[in-house]
């Protein structure tokens, strides 16, 4: 059975894909160009018009975004289109001070939601499903996206949200859901769950799951495959660019297929910016070729990954990426937040900390589990317990706001943090996510 | 009449309440009485030693972290209902009791209590109204 969605699009030869790319790219800088102020700025600077850009081979003449921009620019500084033609705002997830704000019109949404529908049907998804999404729903662009892919494709679609695992289980066997999207923890998870409950994956009908928005293992997929019964299958995508379905996974599940006629990828050295040769490891660049309200040139996402043309027997020509190897910066993805150890800094500066402290990332049964150390200062000491963990717990809700997630903190003495030449080693990720 | 207790922060970890005890022993403090107060990652030790203001000054250069609390100490009956009666009072004043830990002294007829109340004057004026012996920092530091 070929299980695609846009078959043209998907399997379009080479050369046919690089001249709609070149086509969708020039338009696309001249709409950004005299649009959106930042970036003609930013191409001004470096002496660069609309006119020298004839085709994606010279995308390279572009200048970079960076999260930096994102905030610089914060809220509308990157907006391409006036308000009025947007018809919807999606963010990245409780990460106050690098917030990222993303706009759509009717056009991204809808483009948005086909890259998702291409996902679904890939994991072998058709009208006859009942697919089942379990990520956040709201700002998060998990829900948002999936559950619009899911209507595009035409299946019956649950918008469960994450959380409430009992219910999620009982949907599941009482409707016949066959199809679950969410994060690759929260599907461990269920699994779990549906064992403990004594429920076999032979009583239930899921047969494939779309997971994404945080770092997993190959290890992780076959125990939730095992756990659930399924296929699972890799989502990769970000707020800046859309959300979930950038690129997708077939059932080949060796890399993912990037959605070339919406984002051109490139490989960069993190360091030097040079556009690396195909089959390279760096950083992972995309360029949104029809988005309206929101389109990003060059966006440095910061993951490490390698990009492939290398032939799929699944049949699709579109480039491959492989999963995300890494960051080149010190970002971290907990529970599908994104986390800097910065953010914790600010707040145990403001709560009367020393800025010294241990970030420590780990995974237990699959969910992601953060544990903060912090040296006791003279001014939050007390010689009774109470007072001193009545301010952990201040410390503890401060933290959880500014993140969205909650971590354990733990109290040590003073000067103990481990320092590595000089400077404090900040985070210690024990997840081994990457090789 | 307030007795200086020190408080210092320990950290649940192999090591970490030896150093300070070797500290002490170093500087030749002579400890009269203590009590741990502890939690799963850390606890609060709390000392009477002969010499509070030396034994603070060679830990806070030690990068301890260490407070000094006023708290009371007063003389009860060594004998039962000796802890009773003392506590009694207080509750009859409506004074409620942080913490307190409790030592014999060198007598063999009288112990020693360690109070931290939230008014030492209010809990000693109570107590000495009762009979009760309000310790002077020189009775407890020279044990």
């Amino acid at each position: 059975m070929e299980n695609y969605w846009n078959k043209e699009i998907e399997c379009m030869p080479l050369e046919d894909m690089k001249k709609l790319q070149s086509e969708r790219l020039v338009a696309q800088v001249k709409h950004v160009y005299d649009n959106v102020p930042y970036y003609k700025k930013l191409m001004d600077e470096k002496g660069v018009t609309p006119d020298d850009i004839k085709s994606v081979d010279d995308l390279h003449k572009l200048p970079f975004l960076t999260k930096a921009d994102l905030r610089d620019a914060y809220p509308y500084g990157l907006l391409a289109k006036p308000l009025s033609d947007c018809v919807r705002i999606q963010s990245t997830s409780g990460t106050t001070g690098r917030r990222v704000v993303a706009f759509y019109t009717q056009h991204d949404i809808d483009l948005w939601e086909d890259c998702c529908a291409r996902a679904i049907v890939a994991a072998g998804g058709t009208k006859d499903d009942v697919c089942q999404v379990c990520y956040g729903y709201g700002l998060f662009t998990g829900g948002p996206g999936l559950n619009g892919g899911s209507h595009k494709v035409g299946c019956l679609t649950l918008p469960m949200s994450s959380g409430n695992t009992e219910r999620q289980i009982q949907f599941m066997q009482d409707l016949g859901s066959t199809i679950i999207c969410c994060t690759p923890s929260y599907a461990a998870y269920i699994g779990e769950t549906i064992k403990e409950m004594g429920i076999s994956p032979d009583d239930i009908k899921l047969k494939a799951g779309i997971f994404g928005a945080e770092p997993w293992t190959e290890e992780m997929r076959r125990e939730i495959e095992k756990s659930l019964g399924i296929k699972a299958y890799d989502i990769y995508g970000l707020t800046e660019t859309s959300g979930p379905g950038v690129a997708f996974e077939c059932c080949e599940q060796h890399g993912m297929h990037i959605n070339e006629d919406n984002f051109i990828p490139e490989i960069i050295d993190p360091d030097t910016g040079e556009v690396l040769p195909e089959g390279s490891k760096g950083e992972l660049v995309f360029t949104s070729i029809t988005k309206e309200a929101f389109p990003l040139l060059r966006y440095r996402t910061r993951d490490i990954c390698v990009l492939t043309r290398e032939k799929c027997s699944c049949g699709r020509t579109l480039i491959r990426m492989s999963k995300p190897m890494g960051r080149s910066d010190d970002m971290m993805i907990i529970r599908g937040v994104n986390v800097f150890p910065s953010q914790i800094e600010t707040v145990l500066i403001k709560q009367g900390y020393a800025p010294n402290y241990q970030i420590e990332v780990d995974r237990v049964n699959n969910t992601d589990t953060l544990d903060v150390y912090v040296e006791m200062s003279q001014e939050q000491f007390s010689d009774q317990i109470k007072d001193i963990q009545d301010k952990e717990k201040e410390l503890v809700a401060a933290i959880t706001q500014m993140l969205g997630i909650r971590p354990k903190v733990h109290l040590v003495s003073p000067k103990t943090i481990a320092r590595s030449e000089g400077k404090a080693v900040r985070v210690i990720d024990k997840r081994k996510l990457h090789d | 009449m307030s007795i200086k207790q020190i408080s210092i922060f320990v950290e649940n970890k192999p090591g970490k309440l030896s150093a300070v005890t070797a500290l002490l022993r170093d500087n030749g403090i002579d400890i009269r009485a203590l009590c741990i107060a502890d939690t799963k990652d850390f606890g609060i030790l709390r000392l009477i030693v002969n010499n509070p203001d030396k034994a603070c000054q060679v830990l806070k250069e030690a990068e301890c972290t260490v407070s000094i609390t006023n708290v009371i100490a007063i003389g009860i009956s060594d004998k039962p209902g000796g802890l009773a009666a003392a506590v009694e009072v207080l509750y009859a004043a409506n004074i409620s009791v942080e913490y307190m830990y409790a030592f014999i002294s060198k007598s063999d007829s009288e112990a020693y209590v360690i109070l931290r109340v939230q008014n030492n004057e209010t809990a000693s004026a109570a107590l000495e109204e009762n009979g009760f012996k309000v310790l002077s920092p020189e009775d407890v530091y020279d044990v």
